[in-house]
């Protein structure tokens, strides 16, 4: 017999059904020892959890102390009400891309890619731009029919923008590695907010990938599509052709 | 004892392409200066400081002097002779022309008796200064022992000084002998020193010689408490190199990121202005006897850590050869490698194993630098965290000199104090559990593993060759380099570059090679 599950009502599942068992690590500035322990519970205890369990404790030094805890939770949530944001474009190879613009397009398609203002890391946008890509796939400047361009390092918004004016680009990337107190909101904000002011946000498409960015922060900042971690020339490929070919089908 | 086996013939040679390649670039070393090469010169000099708006004081002077056209010259000599001209300190004359109440070059021109002893007597004074402070480090050392092997290395990065401060003391405690200040992610590029404490970076914090000063106290308290010597890290690379090389002998720092070609290939700074400012910094770190340590782990987060394996032995040669030319002395010579490798490839483990005995056998006297996995760190911190503790079995195995060591959240965010926390503990196990083992086993003469570290040398030293043979600027220009074109008169920075004058003078880098025997 399996296990029944009520997709409107689930709950952490840790080894039976409904027993909202989860896993907790963290640091307080508070001593090892007894009284540390009972203020990690009652961190725990207002977050609304029960059956606490302090199962590890340990000194990190200048009055700071790691606990690990496992808690109950009774909180459910209903999955069939849940609706995310997702790129929905189907993922073709290189070879499938090339063959998709070649018919459905029929022109080059231009990209611009950067890591804007302070960042100045380039992994994730030569990942996806670079020749030789990333875990086996090439990167867009491999594509037949697509003209690359990646600027590199901390590129101030207003160059990319020119860059992509000039080249008259079908889609700008842009790469956030860093983001520590929310830098990457602030620079991705920083482009959508220029590009409305120079009257060009409709003109190019704006994508925006790096690990703590998805689809939906992505569409929330004004972006067309956002790519998190994980994601690979072939997905930002794809979604930008089919983006162009359905603007073609509809006589856009 | 696990070693391998390699003809000595077939390593000499791979260093003797490395010399070559090294050696043809005399002239770039001997007839041109930089801009920072310059600022470090004045700060040297005791020249600090910035004015209202932050510019740097030394910044205002090497500006001011290039305006006039008397750069050539070098800075040190303009401001002794206003010195001698004006009975001023080095400092009182740099805040006069900062104001813009004073040029430099339309003072009258003193005996140069007078402006030597001015020289002399100000560069003596420093290099007095960064005597003392080495001298103090050994002492510590001494007192406390040394410090162990592989050492454990963390960073800090909260981009507040007083917050890394904190944070490098409970590492300390908790087993950590070197910590690293990690710089902001704009530092880099930037072609000033910023100054004073500074409480806001991102993804780092700003080198300034004041946060230097701040947590080399900190350390210094801590290791007092705990009775050891705990190392300082920071980063002479970018556009700055011998200015931070310069504060981080002052304040004794112990350890510098100091690549020769890093900067070229991964910054896009220009190579003629990497080569020269890295030929300075590095003599100033070996004067003041500061281990630096080089970059190769970047090679490998960009290829592919089986392909391209040969580039780290490559860059490690190269890197070592312009090490001694300037002064570097092997047991200084932190080189780079990085456990970077596929974690899907089935015998991950063993080539990462040859890799790092190569490096071993090539560099025995070497700190080594072992960085941890980076690229194939994921959001699965439990994995991230399994990773690390082969990387730690492979560091303690081989007996690597520094492991740099993996955060189980590489890949999410700066790490938190518990994170780093996790690290340590988890090298101080593994250390401690394969102890001795070392001289248990043997590798097999035919084996994979040391034909694999064979092939790898071979096809390294047949790369030099080829890059001694094109120059290494072509070789640069044409991307044999982790697949980065960079263009001779490219990138950033070479507007800082000029050709010295047959008058030019540059006291330090003379007493410093007088010293170190150059």
């Amino acid at each position: 017999m399996s296990i029944k599950i009520d997709e409107t009502k689930i709950r952490p599942y840790g080894d039976s059904l409904d027993d909202g068992r989860m896993q907790f690590s963290f640091a307080l500035p508070a001593p090892c020892n007894e009284k540390g322990k009972e203020a990690a519970t009652q961190v725990l205890k207002q977050m609304g959890l029960h059956d606490i369990e302090i199962c590890y404790l340990n000194d990190l030094g200048e009055g700071f102390t790691h606990f690990v805890a496992y808690a109950s939770t009774s909180v459910t949530v209903d999955l069939t009400k849940i609706q995310v944001k997702i790129v929905e474009t189907p993922v073709m190879n290189m070879e499938e891309t090339d063959a998709f613009i070649e018919e459905n397009i029929g022109r080059e398609i231009s990209i611009v890619g950067a890591c804007i203002e302070s960042d100045a890391h380039t992994v994730g946008i030569d990942a996806i731009m670079n020749m030789k890509g990333y875990n086996h796939r090439y990167g867009l400047e491999r594509y037949k029919h697509i003209e690359a361009i990646n600027l590199g390092a901390q590129v101030p918004c207003e160059e990319l923008l020119q860059k992509a004016l000039e080249v008259n680009a079908d889609a700008i990337l842009v790469s956030q590695i860093v983001t520590q107190k929310n830098i990457h909101i602030k620079n991705l904000t920083k482009l959508i907010e220029l590009s409305e002011a120079e009257g060009v946000r409709d003109k190019m498409l704006f994508i925006c990938g790096g690990p703590r960015i998805n689809h939906e922060l992505a569409i929330e900042l004004g972006y067309d599509a956002g790519f998190g971690s994980g994601s690979y020339a072939t997905d930002v490929a794809s979604f930008i052709a089919f983006h162009y070919a359905d603007k073609i089908k509809k006589g856009e | 004892m696990i070693s391998l086996t390699i003809d000595p013939k077939k390593i000499q040679e791979a260093r003797k392409n490395a010399s070559d390649i090294v050696k043809s670039l005399g002239w770039l070393l001997e007839d041109y200066s930089s801009v920072t090469i310059e600022r470090t010169v004045l700060r040297l000099m005791g020249i600090d400081g910035a004015d209202k708006d932050g510019a740097p004081i030394p910044n205002i002077i090497v500006e001011h002097l290039r305006e006039k056209k008397a750069i050539e010259r070098g800075a040190a000599y303009w401001i002794a002779n206003a010195m001698a001209f004006k009975d001023l300190s080095a400092q009182e004359i740099a805040n006069q022309v900062s104001k813009g109440e004073l040029d430099l070059t339309q003072i009258e021109v003193q005996s140069p008796k007078k402006v030597f002893d001015i020289l002399d007597k100000l560069t003596d004074k420093m290099l007095l200064h960064i005597t003392k402070q080495n001298q103090f480090r050994k002492e510590a050392f001494k007192k406390f022992g040394p410090r162990k092997a592989p050492s454990v290395y963390v960073i800090v990065a909260t981009g507040n000084i007083y917050d890394d401060v904190a944070q490098a003391k409970a590492a300390s405690r908790e087993g950590a002998d070197i910590i690293a200040v990690i710089r902001t992610t704009a530092q880099s590029l930037l072609d000033y020193v910023p100054y004073g404490a500074t409480t806001v970076g991102f993804g780092g914090t700003y080198a300034t010689q004041e946060n230097f000063r701040i947590m080399r106290k900190g350390l210094d308290e801590v290791g007092e408490e705990i009775g050891k010597y705990i190392s300082l890290t920071n980063y002479a690379s970018g556009l700055c190199m011998p200015e931070i090389a310069a504060m981080g002998a002052i304040e004794r720092l112990d350890v510098m990121l100091n690549d020769a070609i890093y900067g070229i290939l991964f910054r896009d700074i220009n190579m003629k202005r990497t080569l020269l400012d890295q030929y300075f910094s590095r003599m100033i770190n070996a004067f003041a006897g500061i281990e630096i340590q080089t970059g190769e782990d970047n090679y490998l987060t960009t290829s592919d850590a089986i392909e391209k394996a040969y580039t780290v032995t490559a860059s490690q040669l190269i890197n070592e050869q312009f090490a001694i030319l300037s002064g570097i002395k092997p047991e200084k010579m932190g080189l780079g490698h990085a456990y970077e490798i596929n974690p899907e490839i089935e015998g991950s483990f063993v080539y990462e194993l040859s890799h790092a005995l190569l490096t071993k056998t090539l560099f025995p006297d070497a700190p080594v630098k072992y960085m941890p996995p980076t690229k194939f760190a994921s959001g699965n911190i439990f994995k991230t965290y399994a990773m690390n503790t082969l990387f730690n079995f492979i560091g303690g195995l081989t007996n690597q000199g520094v492991q740099l060591l993996g955060m189980m959240t590489e890949a999410i965010h700066t790490p938190h104090l518990v994170d780093r926390a996790l690290a340590i503990e988890n090298a101080d196990y593994v250390f401690k559990a394969v102890k001795g083992l070392n001289e248990e086993i043997s590798i097999k003469k035919d084996g994979f593993i040391n034909k694999r570290a064979n092939k790898v040398l071979d096809e390294a030293s047949g790369f030099l060759k080829k890059v001694s043979e094109d120059g290494l600027f072509t070789a640069i220009e044409n991307g044999d380099f982790a697949d980065m074109p960079r263009p001779e008169n490219g990138g950033k920075g070479l507007e800082g570059v000029f050709k010295k004058s047959s008058e030019y003078l540059n006291p330090f880098m003379d007493k410093m090679k007088a010293k170190l025997g150059l």
